[in-house]
C-alpha cells in the first residue's frame, strides 16, 4: 500500500476506488459487532464464505462483514445489496435459502424479513424498520457500510477528508472556531464543551501536549463506544488527528478497555493502515503536520473511566484519581495539557469539519447539539444501539425506536446515565433528551446508558444494584466513597431485605450529601444519585419496604410470598412438578399448597401455572393465608371442587 | 516567588504562590484537622477530613485544604454547620473501622460525632495511606503497599522488601494514627522469619 502525498491524492484515490466499485453489483453485509458475534455472526459469515465458493459467485457476489447495526435483538443482521434487503436473526442454516432464492432468483424469503408488530406488515428495507426509521444515525450509520479492518471502504465513504481540510486548509484557530460554534459537548458524561476543552490545551505555553480516546466505556449494560471502535475506527482516528492539530499535540494514545478484543484488533489494524497510507505518522498528507497514536489497554477498572485516573493508569501507576485542582486540559498526563474526549465525541469532529457547525448546530435542544447514541436495554421490545438527534423525547425513543415495554407490562422508569444517573419516572417521557435536560431531572446524559424499567421492577432494588455496582469499583482512595458509599449499600440492602428502620431514609440522605460534597473524583460525588433519584421520585416505594416490610413490584425476596389459592386450584401438578425445591405438596385431583418453609421464592410456580387458572399468587406486605386442611383439598368431579 | 493574599476564617493571609491552603492555614496558626497529610508527602486528599469552604468570585464550594492551592482574595472558612456536618460523618465513617484510634476518638469529641453510628467492622486500617506513601516517597522502597480496591482495600507488606528493609527502619510505625500498620507487619514478620520455609522461599 503506497503513501498517500497530498490531500488532492486522498481525493484521486476516493474517486478511483469507487469507480471500480460496480454499485449494482450484489453486495452482501453482515453485521459482525460484538453482540451479533455473540449470537453466531461468525457461524453465518463461514457459511456466506462456503456458499460462495460452492456456488464460484467470488466474482459476482461481495461480501463485506460491518461492524455493528444497532439492532441487536434481531442480529445476526445481513443487508443484500444494492436492493437494500434485510434479513434478521440469521442461522447458518439460512445462507443456503438465501443463495438460492434471493441471490440467484431475487425472491424475497418473507420468514427472514422484519414482521411489524402493529400492521403485521413485512418489511424489506432495513431503513424501513421502525427501530432504524425513527433514528437519525450520523456517527453510527457508516458502520453497515463498513469493513472496519479495510480502510478503503472508509475512503470510500469520503474518509479523511476532513483532516485533509483541516490541515491543509484551516489554521488551527479556525478549527477551534468550528468545534465552539458546534457547541460539541463531550459524549463521555459530563457534557463539557469540546472546544473550550481544546482551546485551554491550546494556549497553554508548553511545547508537549497529548490527545487520548477515552474508551473505557465501563457503565453496566453501555456499549455504544465499543461498537464504533469496532465498527468504524478511523472516524475516531481522524477525529483524534483533527483535535492533536488544533491544540498543537502529535502524540495521541487510544485507553481502551482489554476487555474489548474486537475494539482493540480492530483499532490496532486501523491504526497500521493509516500510518501506511500516511495519514498518520511523520509529515501527513504532505502538510508537514506529524502525528502518531499508541493503544493502551485498561486493566477494567471502572474508575479508570475518571479523567485524571485514566491519565494515572496511561503513566504506568494504579488507576486511581489525583486530587488536583488544575484542570487536566492544562496540566494531564505527565503533568502535559492534555485533551480527553470520550470515543463518540472524537467521532463527532470529522463530522463537523466536513459539514460545518451551522448544519450541526441544525439538530438538537438549546443546550445540546447534534446526535447521540444511546445503547437500549433493559424490559424494552428492541434491544440495541440507537442514534437520535438530541431533543427527541424519551417517549419517542422507548416507544417509537424501542418499541416499548415486552409482554404487556406497563412502564415504569428508565434509568438514563450508567450507575452515576438516574431513574425518570412515567411523567418525565416527555423530557426531550440533552445534557441540561436530563441534569434537572435528576438524572443524566452519562456516556448514554439507556435502560427501561417495567412494572416488576422494584426501584429500592435498582439503587441497591447499582450501589453495589459501585462499592465494587470504588477505588478506595477517599473516605466518603470507601466508607460511605459502602454503608449507603448495607442499609438499601437492608431494606430490600425487609430490615429496615426508621431514619435510614434520612441517614442515606446524610451519607448522600457527604459523598456529593467531599468525594475526591466525580464517581464518589456522583455514586448517591441512583438512590436520590429513585427517592424523589418513588419514595412511597421506600416507605412501603421500611414501613410495611412490603415490595410493591412483588420483586424483593424477603418480602414476598408465594400462595396457591385453593379456590384457583385444578391440581394440574404444573407448578407441583416444576417446582425446583419440592416446595408444593398435592397430588392429582388434590389441590396444591406451598410448604412455605422450603419455598425459595424462584418464581417457578408463578410461572408454569397455566393462565387460565392464575391460582398462583404472589403477595407481599400481608401474611400468606393458612394452607387448607387436608381433608378439604380432594377435587371430586374434574373442574368442580367440593 | 510572587505572594498572594486571602482571608481564611476572617483573617488576612499572605502566603506564597503555589502553597496549599492548609500550608497558608498553619502560618497564621488555625488548625485544620488532616489525617492523610504529612508535610514530607505529596498531598493525597484521601481522609477528606479536612475539607473547608472556599469562595471565588462570590461562588462558594467545597474543596480539600491540604490540596488546594492559595490564590488571590481566596476566601476560607476552616469551619462552617456543613463543613462540621461532613467531618463529623467522616470520622463516624471511619470509627466503624478503628474504633480504638486515640485520634479520631479526639476528634469524635471535637465534633460530636456518634462513635456508634455504624456498626463495628474493625479493619483498624484508616486507608490513610501514610505507611505507603512514606515508604514510596521519602524511603524509595515500596516495602508496604496498598492491595486490592474499593472496602476490599488493604495495606501489605511485600514480604521480599520487608525481609530485606524494614527490620531497622520503621521509620512508619509512628505515622499509624491505628494500629493496623504494627499488626499488618507483625504478619509479615510471622511469615518471613519465624517460618523456615516460607522465608527460604522469600528471601532469596
Amino acid at each position: 500500500m503506497s503513501r498517500i502525498e497530498t490531500p488532492a491524492a486522498l481525493e484521486e484515490l476516493r474517486k478511483d476506488i469507487l469507480s471500480k466499485r460496480d454499485p449494482d453489483k450484489r453486495t452482501i453485509t453482515l453485521c459482525s459487532g460484538s453482540a451479533c458475534h455473540a449470537t453466531g455472526s461468525n457461524l453465518v459469515a463461514a457459511s456466506i464464505e462456503e456458499e460462495i465458493q460452492k456456488q464460484g459467485l467470488s466474482d459476482k457476489v461481495d461480501f463485506r462483514k460491518t461492524g455493528c447495526h444497532g439492532f441487536c435483538e434481531r442480529g445476526p443482521i445481513i443487508v443484500i445489496h444494492p436492493e437494500e434487503i434485510c434479513y434478521l436473526q440469521i442461522q447458518p442454516e439460512d445462507v443456503p435459502e438465501i443463495f438460492s432464492e434471493t441471490i440467484k432468483e431475487n425472491r424475497i424469503i418473507e420468514r427472514l424479513l422484519y414482521t411489524d408488530p402493529g400492521t403485521e406488515e413485512e418489511i424489506r428495507n432495513e431503513s424501513d424498520i421502525p427501530f432504524y426509521k425513527n433514528q437519525q444515525r450520523l456517527i453510527f450509520g457508516s458502520n453497515i457500510n463498513i469493513d472496519p479492518k479495510n480502510i478503503e471502504d472508509y475512503f470510500a465513504l469520503g474518509g479523511y477528508a476532513a483532516l485533509a481540510k483541516a490541515i491543509s486548509q484551516m489554521t488551527p484557530e479556525e478549527v477551534l472556531e468550528e468545534v465552539n460554534k458546534a457547541n460539541l459537548r463531550g459524549r463521555g458524561g459530563g457534557g463539557f464543551p469540546a472546544g473550550r476543552k481544546w482551546e485551554g490545551s491550546r494556549n497553554a505555553p508548553d511545547d508537549i501536549k497529548y490527545v487520548i480516546v477515552n474508551a473505557d466505556e465501563g457503565d453496566p449494560g453501555a456499549y455504544m463506544d465499543r461498537s464504533i471502535l469496532e465498527g468504524n475506527p478511523h472516524s475516531v482516528l481522524e477525529g483524534l488527528a483533527i483535535g492533536a492539530y488544533t491544540i498543537g499535540a502529535h502524540e495521541g494514545y487510544i485507553y481502551v478497555r482489554q476487555e474489548y478484543p474486537l475494539a482493540v484488533e480492530n483499532v490496532h489494524i486501523a491504526i497500521q493502515q493509516a500510518e501506511e497510507r500516511g495519514l498518520l505518522g511523520e509529515n501527513i498528507l504532505g502538510t508537514g503536520f506529524d502525528f502518531t497514536v499508541k493503544v493502551h489497554q485498561g486493566a477494567g477498572a471502572f474508575v479508570c473511566g475518571e479523567s485524571s485516573a485514566l491519565m494515572t493508569a496511561l503513566e504506568g501507576k494504579a488507576g486511581e484519581p489525583r486530587p488536583k485542582y488544575i484542570r487536566s486540559n492544562i496540566k494531564g498526563l505527565w503533568d502535559r495539557p492534555t485533551v480527553l474526549n470520550n470515543v463518540e465525541t472524537w467521532a463527532n469532529v470529522p463530522l463537523i469539519i466536513n459539514k460545518g457547525a451551522d448544519w450541526f448546530t441544525q439538530m438538537g435542544t438549546e443546550g445540546s447539539k447534534g446526535t447521540k447514541i444511546f445503547s437500549l436495554v433493559g424490559k424494552i421490545v428492541n434491544t440495541g444501539l440507537v442514534e437520535v438527534p438530541m431533543g427527541m423525547t424519551l417517549s419517542d425513543v422507548i416507544y417509537k425506536i424501542g418499541g416499548g415495554i415486552p409482554g404487556g407490562k406497563k412502564f415504569k422508569a428508565v434509568q438514563t446515565g450508567g450507575p452515576s444517573g438516574g431513574c425518570l419516572p412515567e411523567d418525565k417521557l416527555d423530557l426531550e433528551v440533552g445534557f441540561d435536560e436530563l441534569t434537572r431531572a435528576g438524572s443524566m446524559m452519562g456516556s448514554g446508558g439507556m435502560i427501561a424499567m417495567d412494572e416488576d421492577t422494584c426501584m429500592v432494588d435498582v439503587a441497591r444494584y447499582f450501589l453495589d455496582f459501585l462499592t465494587d469499583e470504588s477505588c478506595g482512595k477517599c473516605v466518603p466513597c470507601r466508607e460511605g458509599v459502602r454503608q449507603m449499600l448495607k442499609i438499601l440492602t437492608d431494606i430490600t431485605e425487609g430490615k429496615g428502620q426508621e431514619g435510614d431514609m434520612e441517614l442515606l440522605e446524610e451519607l448522600s450529601e457527604v459523598a456529593k460534597e467531599a468525594a475526591l473524583c466525580a464517581l464518589g460525588q456522583t455514586a448517591p444519585n441512583p438512590f436520590l433519584s429513585t427517592l424523589e421520585y418513588f419514595r412511597d416505594e421506600y416507605e412501603a419496604h421500611i414501613n410495611e416490610k412490603r415490595c410493591p413490584s412483588l420483586y424483593c425476596k424477603e418480602l414476598i410470598a408465594f400462595y396457591i389459592d385453593p379456590e384457583k386450584c385444578s391440581a394440574c401438578m404444573s407448578c407441583l412438578k416444576k417446582c425446583p425445591s419440592d416446595a408444593i405438596i398435592g397430588a392429582k385431583k388434590t389441590i396444591h399448597v406451598i410448604d412455605q418453609e422450603k419455598c425459595t421464592k424462584c418464581n417457578t410456580c408463578f410461572e408454569v401455572c397455566p393462565t387460565r387458572f392464575r391460582a398462583v399468587q404472589k403477595i407481599s406486605g400481608e401474611p400468606v393465608p393458612p394452607p387448607i386442611p387436608e381433608e378439604e383439598r380432594i377435587i371430586a368431579k374434574k373442574g368442580s371442587k367440593e | 516567588m510572587s505572594k498572594v493574599l486571602l482571608n481564611i476564617d476572617g483573617s488576612e493571609v499572605e502566603a506564597s504562590e503555589g502553597m496549599t491552603v492548609l500550608e497558608a492555614a498553619q502560618t497564621i496558626g488555625i488548625k485544620i484537622p488532616t489525617l492523610c497529610h504529612h508535610e514530607l508527602l505529596e498531598p493525597y486528599g484521601g481522609c477528606r477530613v479536612c475539607t473547608v469552604e472556599a469562595e471565588t468570585n462570590g461562588r462558594t464550594k467545597l474543596v480539600v485544604a491540604c490540596v488546594y492551592p492559595v490564590e488571590q482574595d481566596l476566601v476560607i472558612r476552616t469551619r462552617s454547620e456543613k463543613v462540621d456536618r461532613i467531618r463529623k460523618m467522616i470520622i463516624q465513617l471511619l470509627m466503624s473501622r478503628a474504633p480504638e484510634s486515640e485520634k479520631l476518638i479526639e476528634m469524635a469529641e471535637e465534633y460530636g460525632a456518634d462513635k456508634d453510628r455504624f456498626e463495628k467492622e474493625a479493619s483498624f486500617c484508616i486507608h490513610c495511606g501514610l505507611c505507603v506513601r512514606y515508604c514510596a516517597e521519602v524511603k524509595k522502597l515500596s516495602a508496604v503497599g496498598f492491595i486490592n480496591r474499593g472496602a476490599k482495600r488493604e495495606i501489605n507488606f511485600i514480604p521480599e522488601i520487608a525481609a530485606q528493609e524494614c527490620w531497622d527502619c520503621k521509620e512508619c510505625f509512628p505515622l499509624c494514627p491505628t494500629s493496623a500498620l504494627q499488626a499488618a507487619y507483625g504478619f509479615t514478620e510471622a511469615l518471613t522469619s519465624s517460618s523456615p520455609p516460607f522465608e527460604s522461599k522469600a528471601v532469596e
